[in-house]
C-alpha cells in the first residue's frame, strides 16, 4: 500500500530529496560558488519534472487515504507551475550575480516552495493543504529578504511573514470549523456533509474562513495590501516569480478546496468569489493609475488579474475551471515576458523602477519596444493578442454560470485598467527625450521576452493546445 | 480561387512582415523601399479585390467566397461577403493606395508608418469579411491599436490626449458588446453568423430589478451593440473623441478614419442590430431616428464655428454619419439603400475633404482657417479639386452626395415626417458651413504675406485624387453602379425585418386580448 502511495507522490518526493541533496552538497562544498551551477541544474530537473508529469497521463488517484490527489487538474497546475520556476530560475541567474546575491540558498528554497506548491494543488485534505501552502509560504518570505543588507527587502519579508501568519490563522481557523462541523478533513467527506445546496452554519463559517485565508495567498481585494510592498522590495527575480508561479499554485487549490470540499453548495461559495472577484478587478485597475514604480504598477496588475481568474472559478462550473486555467497559463507567460523585460530595465549598470525612464525606449531597442507593447497589449486583453482569449473564456464562463452582471463589471474594470498599460506604451512610443535606458544586455532575458510576446501573438491561431488541456483538467475536477 | 477574401485580407499583412523583417537600416533608401512597398502591397490587394466584383452576384442574398476553417475554443474562422459588406471591402482596398500615396512625404519613422497602415488594412478589411462573432470583434477592436500609435507617434501638438481618448472611448464601447456576443452565443449555440440571423432571439418583456424591459433580450443586446457601434460611428453625444482625433491625427490617419473607420459602426448596425434584434431597432428606432436628427442640426451649427479646417470636416462628418443611422433606422429599402450609398459617398467625399487639408497644411504647417485666404489665385487647380468636393458634402445634385442624402431622407420622410423636416434643414446648414469655408480659405484676395510663395499641387497629389473625383462624379450620375450591387440584399434585409416586427407586433395584440 505504501509502496503505492510512494509511486504516486514520487515527483515530489524526488524533488524534496534534490532539495536535500543540494542543500547539502553546496554546504559541503563551494557554497556560494556552487550557485550558478546550482541554479541552471535546478531549472533543468524542474522541466524535466514538468516534462514528466506533463506526458504521465492515466485516470485520477489517491495516495494517503485521499489525503494526496492525483488528477488531471493537479498535473496541469504543476506543469505551469514548473515550467514557470525554471523560467524564472533561468531569467534570475544574470541580475543576482550581478549583485552579489546568488547564494546557493536560493535555488534550494524556491525548490522547496514548488514542492510546497505541487502539494497544494494535490491536496485532499485539509492537513495536506496547510502542510502545502506553509512549506510554500515559509520558503518565500525567505527568500523575499533575499537581499538582507537593503531595508527595504527586509521590510517586504517581514510584512509577508507576519501578513502571511494571519492569513494561516485564518485558514487554520476556519479549517477547525470545518473539521468541528464536518468531523472529517478530508475533501471526500466534507464534499458530503455538504451535499444538498445548504450548508449548516458552521461549515459555512468554516468555508468562508478557509476563502479568506487564500484569498491573502491570490492577493485578492481585500487581503491585498502586501502584495505592492512585497513586490516593490523584493529584489526583481523574485517578484517574478511571487507574480507567478505561487499565483498559479493558490488559484489552484482555491479550486480544489471549493469544488473539491463544497462542491454541493456552489452557490455559498460563489456569491463570496464574485464579490472577492469584482473587488480585486476595480482596484487593481483604479490604484494602478496612479503608480510610477513599474514593480508596484505590475502588483496591482497582478491583482486585477486574480479578479478575472477569479470570475471563472465564481461561475462554479467545469467551463469556469476550464476558463481560469486557460487564464492562468496565459497571465503566467504575460508576467514571464514582462518581467524578462523589467529585469533587464537598467541604467549604467543600475535597476531603474520608474516606468517614466522608459521614454522613447523604441528608439534605443526598436525589437524590445515592440514585445513590450504586444505584452502591455495583451495584459490589457485587446485582441488579436492571446490575453484576449483569457479574458474571453472567463467572461463567457461567467455569462454562462447566470453572472452576467460580474461579466459586465469585469469588462468596465478591464477599460480602466487599460489606460496604465497604455501608458508604458506611451512613454516608450510617444514620449519626452530623456536618457535613455541601456539596452536589454542579457541574452536569456531577451529569449524569454520574445518568446512570451511571440507567443502572445502567434497563439491566436491554436492557443497552442492549452484550452484543451485545460478541458481535460477541469473535467477532473468538476464531477 | 477558394480563398480570395483571404488573400485579401493577409495580403497587407504579410507586406507588413516582410518589411519589419527584411527591411533594414532608416537611411532615404530604406525609407524609399517602404514606401514603395506599402504601395505595391496596397495596389495589388486593390487589383485582387477586383476579382470579387467579377465573381460577386448580386442576385444573391447569401454570403458569397464562403471560408471556413476550424478555430480555438469553439470558434471557428468564417469569412463571407454579401451585397451589404462587398463594397465596405471595395472601398477599404481602393483608398488604401491612395492613402500610402498621401504620405509619401513623412520622414519621421518611415518605416513603422507604412507597417501600421498595412495592419490597419488588413484588420478593416478583415472586419467587413468576417462571418464568426469573435473573429469580427477581433478585427474590431485590433484595429485601435494601430491607429493608437498612428495618432500617438505622427499625430499633433495634443495628439496624447487625442490618442488615450480615443483608444479608451472606443474601447469601453466595443467591451460590452462582447458581453453581449457571448450570451449571443450561450442563446443560440453558435458564433456563426449566418446562423444567428437566422436565429430568433427572445423578445419576451422581462423585468431586471424593477425595470419593465420591452422587448426582453433583444433590448439589452441591442444596447450593448448600440454602445459600440454609436461610439465608433460616431453619434451624437458621444461624438466628442472624433474631433480631438481627427485634429490630431496625421493627414493618412484622418482620411483612414473619417473614410473607411467611421463606417464600421454603419456596417455593425446592418449587420447586427437591424436584422438581429429586428423587435428591439423596431421599440429603439424614434430613438435613434431623434438623435440623428439632433446630429446633423448641432454638429453642423457647432462646425459653423470652428477655426481648424480639420475640425471643420471633422463635425460635418458626424453630421453626415446623422444621416447614415437616419436611413437605417427608417429601416426601408430607399433608407438603408440610402444609408450604404451615403457611407460609400461619405468614403471618398471626406477622406478627399481631408487630402485638401493635407495639401495645405504639408506647405503652411497650419490648419487655421484664418491664416488663408485668396489661394485662388495661386492654386488654381486646388481650388477646383477643392470646390468639388465642398460641394459634394454640401449635397449637390450630380455628384454622389447628394444621392445619400437623397434616399435617406425620402426613406426617413416616410416614417416620421418631423424628423425629415429636421434633418432637411440640415442640408442648408451644410451648405452654410462648407461654403463659408471654401469662400474664407480659397477667395477673397491674397493679402497674407506667408502665402504669396505657395505653390499648386504637384502631379503625386493631383494623382491622388484623380480617382476620388472620378467616383465621386461617376457615383453622382450613375448611382445604379452601387445600388444594383447592394439592392437585393438590402431587399432581403429589409423584408426580413418587416417580417419580424409584424409578428411580434402580433403577438403583442394576442396577448393583450
Amino acid at each position: 500500500m505504501i509502496s503505492a502511495d510512494i509511486a504516486i507522490v514520487l515527483p515530489e518526493v524526488f524533488l524534496a530529496v534534490y532539495a536535500m541533496a543540494a542543500l547539502l552538497y553546496a554546504v559541503y562544498t563551494t557554497k556560494d560558488k556552487a550557485a550558478p551551477a546550482l541554479l541552471w541544474a535546478t531549472a533543468a530537473v524542474f522541466a524535466a519534472v514538468a516534462i514528466w508529469i506533463g506526458l504521465s497521463g492515466g485516470p485520477v488517484q489517491t495516495a494517503f487515504g485521499g489525503a494526496f490527489v492525483d488528477d488531471g487538474f493537479a498535473r496541469f497546475s504543476k506543469v505551469v507551475i514548473l515550467l514557470s520556476a525554471s523560467a524564472v530560475l533561468l531569467m534570475s541567474e544574470g541580475y543576482l550575480a550581478k549583485r552579489d546575491l546568488l547564494r546557493f540558498e536560493y535555488p534550494v528554497l524556491i525548490v522547496l516552495a514548488v514542492v510546497g506548491m505541487m502539494m497544494m494543488v494535490s491536496a485532499g485534505d485539509l492537513m495536506a493543504l496547510y502542510m502545502g501552502l506553509e512549506l510554500q509560504s515559509l520558503a518565500l518570505y525567505v527568500v523575499a529578504s533575499l537581499r538582507r543588507d537593503s531595508v527595504k527587502s527586509t521590510e517586504a519579508g517581514l510584512k509577508y511573514f507576519v501578513l502571511g501568519a494571519l492569513s494561516s490563522g485564518l485558514l487554520l481557523y476556519g479549517a477547525s470549523l470545518t473539521y468541528g462541523f464536518a468531523g472529517t478533513t478530508l475533501f471526500s467527506g466534507i464534499v458530503q456533509t455538504a451535499q444538498g445546496g445548504q450548508l449548516p452554519l458552521g461549515l459555512l463559517f468554516g468555508l468562508a474562513f478557509i476563502a479568506a485565508g487564500l484569498a491573502f495567498k491570490v492577493s485578492a481585494v481585500p487581503f491585498h495590501m502586501w502584495t505592492p510592498d512585497v513586490y516593490e522590495g523584493s529584489p526583481t527575480p523574485v517578484t517574478a516569480f511571487f507574480a507567478t508561479a505561487p499565483k498559479v499554485a493558490a488559484m489552484g487549490l482555491f479550486a480544489r478546496v471549493v469544488h473539491d470540499a463544497f462542491g454541493g453548495a456552489v452557490g455559498d461559495w460563489s456569491q463570496i468569489i464574485a464579490l472577492l472577484s469584482v473587488a480585486s478587478m476595480f482596484l487593481g485597475a483604479i490604484a494602478a493609475i496612479g503608480q510610477t514604480n513599474i514593480k508596484r504598477l505590475m502588483a496591482y496588475s497582478s491583482i486585477a488579474h486574480m479578479g478575472f481568474a477569479l470570475m471563472g472559478l465564481a461561475s462554479g462550473t467545469e467551463a469556469g475551471v476550464q476558463a481560469m486555467l486557460i487564464y492562468m497559463a496565459i497571465y503566467v507567460t504575460m508576467n514571464i515576458g514582462t518581467f524578462a523585460f523589467i529585469i533587464g530595465m537598467e541604467k549604467d549598470g543600475r535597476p531603474v523602477r520608474d516606468i517614466r525612464a522608459l521614454s522613447l525606449y523604441s528608439k534605443t531597442d526598436p525589437t524590445g519596444a515592440l514585445a513590450l507593447l504586444v505584452l502591455m497589449f495583451s495584459l490589457a486583453g485587446v485582441p488579436p493578442m492571446v490575453g484576449f482569449f483569457g479574458k474571453l473564456s472567463v467572461l463567457a464562463a461567467a455569462v454562462d454560470g447566470g453572472l452576467a452582471w460580474l461579466a459586465v463589471a469585469g469588462v468596465i474594470a478591464s477599460v480602466i485598467g487599460a489606460f496604465y498599460y497604455l501608458r508604458i506604451v506611451y512613454f516608450m512610443y510617444f514620449g519626452e527625450e530623456t536618457e535613455a535606458l541601456d539596452k536589454n544586455g542579457s541574452p536569456i532575458l531577451w529569449i524569454f521576452l520574445m518568446g512570451s510576446a511571440a507567443a502572445m501573438v502567434f497563439g491566436v491561431f491554436n492557443l497552442f493546445g492549452v484550452d484543451t488541456a485545460a478541458a481535460l483538467a477541469a473535467e477532473t475536477l468538476v464531477r | 480561387m477558394d480563398n480570395l477574401l483571404s488573400i485579401i485580407t493577409f495580403l497587407p499583412l504579410l507586406a507588413a512582415l516582410i518589411m519589419a523583417f527584411f527591411l533594414r537600416g532608416d537611411d532615404m533608401d530604406a525609407q524609399k523601399n517602404a514606401k514603395w512597398l506599402a504601395l505595391l502591397a496596397t495596389g495589388a490587394t486593390f487589383l485582387i479585390s477586383l476579382l470579387l466584383l467579377v465573381g460577386f452576384d448580386a442576385a444573391d442574398t447569401g454570403f458569397q467566397f464562403v471560408e471556413e476553417k476550424a478555430w480555438i475554443l469553439g470558434l471557428s474562422y468564417r469569412m463571407g461577403v454579401d451585397g451589404i459588406s462587398i463594397l465596405f471591402v471595395l472601398l477599404t482596398t481602393f483608398l488604401m493606395p491612395l492613402v500610402i500615396l498621401a504620405c509619401w512625404d513623412v520622414t519621421h519613422r518611415v518605416k513603422e508608418y507604412m507597417i501600421a497602415f498595412l495592419v490597419l488594412e488588413t484588420l478593416m478589411i478583415g472586419v467587413f469579411c468576417a462571418l464568426d462573432l469573435v473573429l469580427f470583434y477581433l478585427f474590431f477592436e485590433a484595429g485601435l491599436i494601430p491607429m493608437f500609435l498612428i495618432i500617438g507617434i505622427w499625430g499633433g501638438k495634443d495628439r496624447i490626449y487625442a490618442a488615450f481618448k480615443f483608444f479608451l472611448y472606443t474601447f469601453i464601447g466595443s467591451v460590452l458588446m462582447l458581453v453581449a456576443m457571448i450570451a449571443m452565443y450561450l442563446d443560440a449555440g453558435t458564433t456563426d453568423m449566418a446562423q444567428l440571423l437566422a436565429h430568433e432571439f427572445s423578445s419576451e418583456t422581462i423585468s431586471l430589478f424593477g425595470w419593465q424591459i420591452f422587448g426582453g433580450m433583444q433590448t439589452l443586446l441591442w444596447l450593448a451593440f448600440f454602445a459600440s457601434f454609436a461610439v465608433k460611428m460616431p453619434m451624437w453625444p458621444v461624438h466628442t473623441w472624433l474631433p480631438d482625433a481627427h485634429v490630431q491625427a496625421p493627414t493618412a490617419g484622418s482620411v483612414v478614419l473619417a473614410a473607411i473607420l467611421l463606417k464600421m459602426g454603419g456596417y455593425g448596425f446592418l449587420r447586427f442590430s437591424l436584422p438581429m434584434f429586428p423587435v428591439a431597432s423596431d421599440i429603439m428606432a424614434p430613438f435613434v431616428l431623434w438623435l440623428s436628427a439632433i446630429a446633423i442640426v448641432y454638429t453642423s451649427l457647432v462646425a459653423l464655428v470652428q477655426e481648424d479646417m480639420k475640425k471643420l470636416i471633422a463635425y460635418s462628418s458626424v453630421a453626415h454619419m446623422g444621416y447614415v443611422t437616419m436611413g437605417i433606422f427608417a429601416a426601408n429599402q430607399q433608407g438603408v439603400d440610402g444609408a450604404i450609398f451615403q457611407m460609400i459617398s461619405h468614403g471618398f467625399v471626406s477622406g478627399a475633404l481631408f487630402l485638401c487639408v493635407g495639401v495645405i497644411y504639408d506647405r503652411m504647417h497650419t490648419r487655421e482657417i484664418d491664416a488663408y485666404g485668396g489661394l485662388v489665385n495661386r492654386m488654381p487647380a486646388y481650388a477646383l479639386i477643392f470646390m468639388l468636393f465642398t460641394m459634394a458634402n454640401v449635397g449637390l445634385p450630380g455628384t454622389s452626395g447628394f444621392v445619400g442624402e437623397f434616399l435617406t431622407l425620402m426613406g426617413v420622410f416616410q416614417v416620421n415626417t418631423w424628423i425629415a423636416v429636421v434633418a432637411t434643414s440640415g442640408v442648408i446648414l451644410s451648405a452654410a458651413y462648407a461654403l463659408w469655408l471654401y469662400r474664407r480659405v480659397v477667395f477673397g484676395d491674397l493679402i497674407k504675406e506667408s502665402l504669396k510663395s505657395i505653390t499648386d499641387m504637384t502631379r503625386r497629389e493631383r494623382a491622388i485624387f484623380a480617382p476620388l473625383v472620378v467616383m465621386t462624379l461617376l457615383l453622382g450620375v450613375y448611382p445604379s453602379l452601387v445600388t444594383d450591387m447592394i439592392g437585393p440584399s438590402v431587399e432581403n434585409l429589409v423584408s426580413q425585418y418587416n417580417l419580424a416586427t409584424l409578428d411580434s407586433a402580433a403577438a403583442t395584440q394576442v396577448a393583450q386580448h
